[in-house]
């Protein structure tokens, strides 16, 4: 098996895809966020982040959702092709 | 090639934990449901490639160069609109109003009524409800279509995307910012709309702070300020874009103090750190504008007509009473607003404006037909029929600066919010204490400000 | 057959799908539609006829999902789950269905009684989106209609199927999500012990899986709405 790089979703590069992995969120923050369509093999493009840095627009199962930093912290995603 | 990732049957799931296991099923089955929904979809939907327009926009609208300046430009070209239009119509409306009350005079006359009947219901009663549609109305009619043009066309998400580091930094919810947007109709609503934030802390932070967003009761009062204040430092000359540009200024001084206080509040009574936050940004979407035109024109009027004839009309009688009932040699309203005189003179105002503000607590609409009313029962001018003839009134006859008019716009944009936003505050959060605080923050806040302010520029020797 | 006089309708949906918009639509109401999800935080009702029955419609905050958190979902779901309409319109946003049928298929599992309303289809359109109309309805079980809410398009074939429901003409079949084996197996345990206790009150699968989810909140919430007299099994007592 070829190693596989996984990083946060809020370390995924602006303009490049990636495949949830896993949620590393508890309790209501992973709820919310799977009720947003992050749950693994979901794939999430980073869009563009705010004019202050934060928060990052991402595209996701058709919708562009905004998360902060802090969340975004806590999806991990194997970056892949588009 | 998706179900590789998640196990089809969790590890360990019966020596685990409790919380363990039932996080692990939780997940299985969002994760169930969503397999069946991507399989149900892929069945039915086809996509031909396209370009995404929404993205396009955002390119600029969101962009780390234009993303702010937009913004501004935005909020300016707006009020400039508000405020060039508004004019004239406001204009025609006090011509209308005050002939019609020339024609009640004359008719009140005929029928030989007495002189305080003919005072409470003409000089009392319809004159404020006059002041009330003319000088408010026709800024609401105009702010509200286009505001909720830019609404319906998706731009609320994109300054809530804009703005939320700052929030983040002041330890509150990105949402705070839609709320606030929600609050330029009217602090009551954006009180409500606060249920979108789930956190409580959060969600009690933004509901103290609506209050620092000027509603529609306020903003005509911000506008009309606003060009007396420019009319004193610009010799009379004032313009339009400058005007609207010290409008614009106030709401960031709002936007501000919003940011300030929730930082405090943060840090002492509401202590805590910021929860999660996700923001859907919806595609633009072209906004049916004729339609929004006309609805938005509608409601607004029947919803100031009502709220003006339902509270302006009683204000506007016990003003007058206030007015005409003398004790000693001074009427009520000469003795409060001269009890309130030095109190409000510290802080730039005077004992008129100051009592106009605290009669005004029903509805922020009516401060200044109050204002209007008391200056008027105390000076000279007895006739007031256009909007021109009211810079008059503050600046010769009562001797406005453009320290007074500043601290004015200050003290309305941050004072204590009006009675049913309390009340409603005290409903949201059940508690009177809350509501108690929204009172006494502002209030505290719009006092400070507008004593350093007068005392700064005094010490400067303007003012 | 539902055979009720006076039906009750809700229309649930994600946020910002035009629930608002169709409200308006049907009952000739003016409830604030803005283009931002939340715009709607509280219920609010309204009337309208159709072929001599009177409707009762409810147009409801938008949710992602029926486990919510704060207070404007939460309205949603109580409504959704605990007040029993007689139908449930699900608006979805055509333009992104599949995100959309997450909450289509946690309704279908609450009750049987309901339609999906594919809205935004103009958008969808000129994205260059197509959605097999007849196909979804097949797959789902339930009736589905496309409608453009804000031009009126559809809106007549949306009250159509809804007065077919109500009077038993149509009679959905939702299609239910087949979780994994072993959450199967475990529904399967719950159930019989669920179905004695509450007395077709609730949808005992749903309910199955709420207690396998263990979220307290919810779990407070059914319980709340069943009153204490009746106690909820655990997980842990039907397997061992
Ligand atoms: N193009 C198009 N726009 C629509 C249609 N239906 C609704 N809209 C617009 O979509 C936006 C959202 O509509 P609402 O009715 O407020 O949506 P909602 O589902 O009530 O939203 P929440 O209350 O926030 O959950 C508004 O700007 C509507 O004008 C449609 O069929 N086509
Ligand atoms: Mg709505």
């Amino acid at each position: 098996m070829s190693e596989v790089k996984i990083i946060p979703l809020a370390q995924l590069p602006i303009r490049s895809w990636g495949k949830v992995h896993s949620l590393l969120a508890k309790d209501d923050s992973r709820r919310r966020l799977m009720d947003l369509g992050l749950v693994p093999g979901t794939r999430v493009e980073a869009i563009r982040r705010s004019p202050l840095g934060d928060p990052t627009a991402y595209s996701i199962r058709g919708a562009t959702i905004a998360l902060r930093k802090e969340e975004a912290q806590k999806v991990l995603v194997i970056p892949t092709e588009r | 090639m998706i179900k590789s990732s998640l196990p089809s049957k969790p590890k360990k799931i019966l020596v685990d934990s409790d919380n363990s296991k039932a996080i692990e099923m939780r997940d299985a089955i969002v994760y169930n449901i969503y397999n069946t929904a991507e399989e149900i979809a892929s069945k039915v939907v086809r996509k031909t490639e396209s370009k995404d327009f929404s993205r396009k926009l955002d390119d600029i609208l969101t962009s780390p160069l234009l993303g702010f300046p937009v913004m501004l430009l935005l909020l300016g070209v707006v009020f400039w609109i508000t405020i060039t239009g508004a004019n004239y119509p406001s204009q025609v409306l006090a011509t209308v109003l005050f002939w019609l009350e020339e024609q009640l005079s004359a008719l009140a006359l005929k029928a030989g009524a007495p002189a305080w009947l003919y005072g409470i219901i003409v000089e009392g009663m319809y004159r404020t409800l006059a002041w009330v549609v003319s000088v408010m109305l026709p800024p609401m009619a105009i702010f509200f279509p286009l505001f909720t043009l830019l609404e319906n066309l998706g731009y609320l998400p994109r300054v809530a995307f804009n703005l939320d580091n700052l929030f983040k930094r002041a330890g509150t919810h990105g949402k705070q910012a839609l709320t606030m947007s929600m609050g330029f109709g009217c602090n009551a609503a954006g009180v409500v709309a606060c249920r979108i934030i789930d956190s409580p802390r959060e969600k009690l932070i933004a509901i103290l702070t609506n209050n620092f967003v000027p509603c529609n009761g306020r903003f005509p009062t911000l506008i009309l300020l606003s060009s007396l204040f420019m009319g004193t430092i610009t010799a009379g000359s004032y313009n339009s874009y400058s005007a609207a540009g010290m409008v614009v200024l106030m709401i960031l001084i709002g936007i501000t103090v919003t940011l300030i206080v929730s930082w405090l509040l943060s840090k002492t009574l509401l202590k805590g750190i910021p929860s999660s936050f996700t923001l859907e940004l919806p595609p633009y979407r072209p906004p049916k504008t004729g339609e929004i035109i006309v609805r938005s024109l509608l409601d607004r009027t029947a919803f100031v007509l009502t709220r003006a004839i339902i509270v302006a009309a009683p204000t506007g009688f016990i003003t007058w009473l206030c007015a005409n009932i003398q004790i000693g040699d001074l009427s009520i309203i000469g003795h409060v607003s001269g009890f309130l005189d030095p109190f409000a003179r510290a802080i730039g105002l005077d004992g008129v404006i100051l009592m106009a503000f605290i009669l005004g607590l029903p509805a922020n609409e009516i401060v200044v037909p109050i204002l209007i009313m008391s200056y008027l029962s105390a000076g000279a001018m007895l006739e007031l029929d256009s909007l021109m003839a009211v810079k008059e009134l503050f600046i010769e006859q009562h001797g406005w600066t453009a320290l007074t008019a500043l601290n004015t716009m200050l003290f309305s944009l941050l004072h204590f919010p009006c009675g049913t936003t309390l009340w409603t505050i005290a409903k949201e959060t059940q508690s009177k204490k809350w509501a108690v605080l929204a009172f006494v923050i502002p209030t505290t806040i719009a006092i400070i400000v507008c004593f350093l302010v007068a005392q700064g520029a005094r010490l400067l020797g303007i003012g | 057959m539902i055979l009720v006089k006076n039906p009750v309708i809700a229309l649930a949906g994600n946020p910002n799908t035009g629930k608002s918009t169709i409200f308006n639509a049907l009952t000739g109401l003016k409830q604030h539609t803005g283009n931002w999800p939340g715009k709607t935080v509280l219920k609010a009702e309204g009337k309208f006829n159709y072929k001599g029955t009177t409707y009762t419609l409810i147009d409801l905050p938008g949710t992602y999902s029926l486990l919510a958190n704060s207070l404007d979902e939460q309205i949603a779901r109580d409504f959704i789950c605990f007040e029993s309409p007689d139908v449930t319109i699900i608006v979805a946003d055509a333009t992104c269905l599949e995100r959309n049928l997450n909450l289509v298929l946690q309704v279908m599992e609450i009750t049987s009684n309901a339609i999906v309303c594919l809205n935004l289809i103009d958008e969808a359109k000129r994205k260059r989106l197509e959605v097999n109309v007849e196909g979804l309805s097949q797959e789902l079980g339930i009736p589905v209609i496309a409608t453009s809410a804000r031009n009126g398009e559809g809106i007549p074939e949306l009250l159509e199927i809804l007065h077919d429901v109500v009077n038993g003409k149509i009679v959905p079949q939702p299609r239910q999500v087949v979780y994994s084996k072993y959450i199967e197996d475990y529904i399967s345990k719950l159930q019989p012990q669920l179905d004695k206790r509450l007395y077709g009150r609730l949808n005992s699968r749903w309910v199955a899986l709420r207690i396998m989810e263990g979220n307290p909140k919810i779990i407070e919430a059914i319980q709340q709405y069943l009153g204490h007299s009746i106690q909820l099994p655990t997980l842990k007592e039907v397997i061992i």
